[in-house]
């Protein structure tokens, strides 16, 4: 039993680190949301660079193959600073998808353009307010085509091609379908460095993954394994936007003394320490799970999910009461981390969807 | 990163499981397991007794403390081993409590502090349960702020006579030896003037009234000291250095409990999976589930932070602060457990008669015990000041005693 990562996982780690910081400030971050480009697309290709955006995908498809225990450190550290690009949705689920359940000729058709940045993939799946159920889609698919509107696509601005849940004289399935012809329109969310958009499907060509009318299985495969991914991008935020409080409270007075000696807010940021912690000792079994395809994968995942979407959600919120009127600013960085701590917690499901499942996944009880 | 056994710890593990398999007390398997935090249920036999035999048959058999060196009456196994031991033990661990506070605590102590002939004269004993210690700390004007304390140590010769006053004394009554902490010196800073002993709790003027407490148990008790006499070979490190040795057991206060400590989340879990509501089962109540899941996810948080600890006891690093939120988690969440449990059964979820109430009224215990996890040891705000200071680095509580001499001190009375 060994309970940490490995020194070569921690490197990794630490390159990434000092990538971001020179280059993806989050400075960067905001002259996205602020509407300056789509992406930091110098921070894509950079990372693109450094061969992360393989780091899982086999050498035989053109990627480092180095498995899913570096990728969730690489997830936490684009977590930490709010990286502007699509690589959750790219990486954790469009590529997921495809080696999860591609046949060989797809994942040598899209596996090493993924791997190596060049295409940008992501998962349509939600359809508008409410969440997505197999018998509430309307995006159908007849034949070789599928039509209708998808809305809110992650990234979806931004991707090439989209992993899609459609519904079909099969029930439910996945398909994969090229973007370049399809109207897209950008949609206002709350984190507005998402590039997210509405996607209008009409009659265009599509292809199975895997086998038509296993499409909810998929998913939910597919999102349990995201969820390890997720969360570590949730907990490099958490870590971040509880970094920042810790600082202000140092160094701003009140009262004569700094604001930090206040028991008030040394308990707060003590809760929001212990959030994080357990978050990430859940995170850590589940990296174990996810990479050794454990029995218990699912239980671990929606335990990971739950953890890191309260730390976050924890984390980003009280930020901004730590700081006081600053924090309300748009000038400040604490909204940037509020914004994406709520986009976070909904991008795969909300809370109540995947404490659902971890109730499923738990072992029947032991009276 | 591996979550699974190496082929020395499967060994280990299948060799443990087949010693305990042969030797363990398994007429108070069924009993035990009805056993919450709070309440050792060990049906018609006596717990103390009971906890006795089993401590000196794993002692024995070289399977009690095992991760202390072999001359102090340990197996010197690793940590991980320990751990594995623990998951093996299983319900029959539940018979440790009375000997938690002696090996978890005064035993490393010891360890660090005492001579070598005292460690080879009281260590193995301690293991193997046949002579129980206590923790003299607290005091009616010494609890959260420890250094407060008042009770007098003054050099005699080659002995200290002891007068004052411990409160709290958890098992003093089962008792046969006391880690001891006392003031020597009032006229300089309060954490400055302290010094450690360990005596023999038989010795004249000891004088131990359990107290009962709020769930009508008495485990703790008032302690008095009326010219106690104790050898200066009992001192624990220098005269003066007191406090810097009650950090030592305060330390592995939390690394003892940390672990594998209780929640009641195995209890609500099983709860929840046998009860009906009126609208239907529990466990498809949608109220109920998301509370399950937030549990879980909590206790799963502890007991995966419990293994990164491990992990980095085995390497060599010394476990810190952010251990504290052990307790601080798990106290909480049992009292909130237990209300929630209790408030699923309605008012028949009050029946605190373990022959009536579902097993064995564990949730009615815990409801009452619960309490009081949120205290001893370091009360939840006193382990949040410790996350702030001493893992964030936020700054200290403005204090009216610092730097003042003991003896000055405001005392509000
Ligand atoms: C069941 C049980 C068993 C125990 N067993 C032992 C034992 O075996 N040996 C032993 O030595 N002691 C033992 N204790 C004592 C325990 O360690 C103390 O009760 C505890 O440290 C709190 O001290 P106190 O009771 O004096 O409360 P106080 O210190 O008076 O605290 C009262 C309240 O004030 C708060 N408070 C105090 N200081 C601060 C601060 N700086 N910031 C914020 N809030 C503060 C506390 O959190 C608490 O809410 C036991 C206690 C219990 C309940």
């Amino acid at each position: 039993m060994n309970f940490d990562f490995s020194s070569e996982d921690r490197m990794i780690q630490e390159q990434v680190r000092r990538f971001l910081s020179e280059q993806s400030p989050l400075s960067r971050h905001r002259s996205v949301m602020e509407g300056d480009s789509l992406q930091a697309s110098d921070v894509w290709q950079g990372l693109a660079e450094l061969g992360l955006q393989g780091t899982a995908i086999p050498e035989a498809y053109g990627g480092v193959g180095a498995g899913y225990l570096p990728l969730c450190l690489v997830a936490q550290e684009l977590g930490g600073v709010l990286a502007a690009v699509p690589f959750s949705s790219s990486v954790y689920l469009a590529t997921e998808a495809i080696t999860c359940f591609g046949s060989t000729e797809q994942k040598e058709r899209y596996l090493p353009k993924l791997a190596s940045g060049e295409w940008v993939g992501t998962l349509a799946l939600s359809e508008g307010p409410l969440a997505p159920s197999p018998t509430n889609l309307t995006v159908a698919r007849s034949g070789d085509t599928v039509s209708g509107k998808k809305l809110v696509v992650p990234h979806g601005l931004a991707a090439d091609f989209a992993v899609v849940l459609v519904t079909s004289d099969a029930g439910t399935d996945l398909v994969l379908a090229g973007l370049e012809a399809v109207e897209r329109s950008a949609v206002e969310i709350v984190d507005p460095s998402i590039a997210a958009a509405t996607i209008d499907f009409a009659q265009t060509p599509c292809e199975s993954l895997g086998e038509p009318g296993d499409g909810w299985t998929m998913l939910e495969t597919l999102q349990h394994r995201a969820a390890v991914l997720y969360a570590f991008e949730q907990i490099g935020g958490a870590e971040q936007a509880l970094n920042m409080a810790v600082a202000y409270a140092k160094e701003r007075f009140a009262f004569g003394r700094p604001i930090g000696s206040f028991q008030a807010l040394k308990h707060m940021m003590a809760d929001m320490y212990v959030a994080l912690k357990l978050a990430e000792s859940n995170a850590y079994y589940a990296a174990w799970a996810l990479q050794n395809d454990a029995p218990d994968l699912h239980l671990a995942a929606a335990t990971a999910r739950v953890s890191a979407t309260q730390a976050f959600q924890l984390c980003a919120r009280d930020n901004i009461q730590v700081h006081g009127g600053m924090g309300f600013t748009w000038a400040f960085d604490c909204h940037l981390f509020y914004r994406r701590s709520n986009y976070l917690a909904l991008a795969l499901g909300g809370l109540n969807e995947w404490e659902n499942k971890l109730v499923d996944a738990l072992p029947s009880a032991v009276a | 990163m591996d979550f699974t056994d190496t082929p020395a710890e499967t060994e280990f593990r299948q060799t443990a499981r087949a010693w305990i398999q042969d030797n363990a007390p398994a007429y108070l398997e069924a009993p035990l397991s009805g056993s919450g935090f709070g309440s050792t249920r060990t049906g018609d036999f006596d717990p103390i007794a009971e906890a006795k035999k089993w401590q000196k048959t794993k002692a024995d058999a070289g399977w009690a403390c095992i991760q202390w060196p072999k001359e102090y009456g340990g197996r010197g196994a690793t940590p991980i081993e320990s751990v594995i031991w623990g998951q093996e033990e299983g319900v029959y661990g539940k018979l440790s409590g009375t000997f938690i506070i002696g090996q978890g605590m005064c035993a490393p102590t010891m360890m660090a502090y005492a001579g070598e002939e005292a460690k080879l004269r009281y260590l193995p004993k301690l293991a193997s349960g046949e002579e129980i210690w206590c923790q003299l700390f607290s005091e009616p004007h010494g609890g959260s702020d420890l250094a407060g304390l008042r009770t007098k140590a003054v050099k005699d010769g080659d002995t200290w006579v002891i007068n004052g006053q411990k409160i709290w004394t958890s098992g003093a009554q089962h008792s046969d030896y006391g880690i001891l902490i006392t003031r020597t010196d009032s006229d300089v800073a309060k954490h400055r003037g302290l010094t450690m002993f360990f005596l023999d709790m038989k010795s004249d003027g000891v004088d131990i009234r359990p107290i009962k407490q709020a769930n009508g148990d008495s485990g703790f008790n008032e302690v008095f000291f009326d010219n106690v006499r104790i050898p200066d070979a009992q001192r624990l490190g220098e005269v003066g250095d007191g406090w810097k040795v009650a950090l030592t057991t305060l330390m592995n206060e939390r690394l003892a409990i940390g672990g594998s400590i209780a929640t009641g989340f195995p209890e609500i879990q099983a709860l929840v999976s046998e009860l009906v509501l009126a609208n239907g089962p529990a466990s498809s109540d949608q109220a109920v589930r998301s509370k399950l899941a937030d549990w879980y996810a909590k206790s799963a948080g502890l007991k995966n932070t419990g293994a990164r600890a491990i992990s980095a006891l085995s390497k060599g690093e010394i476990p810190g602060p952010e251990n504290s939120i052990g307790k601080l988690v798990a106290g909480g969440m049992m009292q909130d457990i237990a209300k929630f449990a209790v408030d699923l059964q309605g008012l028949g979820g009050l029946v605190t008669d373990p022959a009536i109430a579902r097993s064995q009224a564990q949730i009615q215990a815990m409801l009452m015990r619960s309490p009081a996890v949120r205290i001893e040891g370091g009360t939840d705000q006193i382990l949040r000041n410790i996350i702030a200071e001493r893992v964030l680095g936020l700054p200290e509580d403005m204090r009216a005693d610092k730097g003042i001499a003991f003896s000055q001190i405001p005392t509000g009375v």
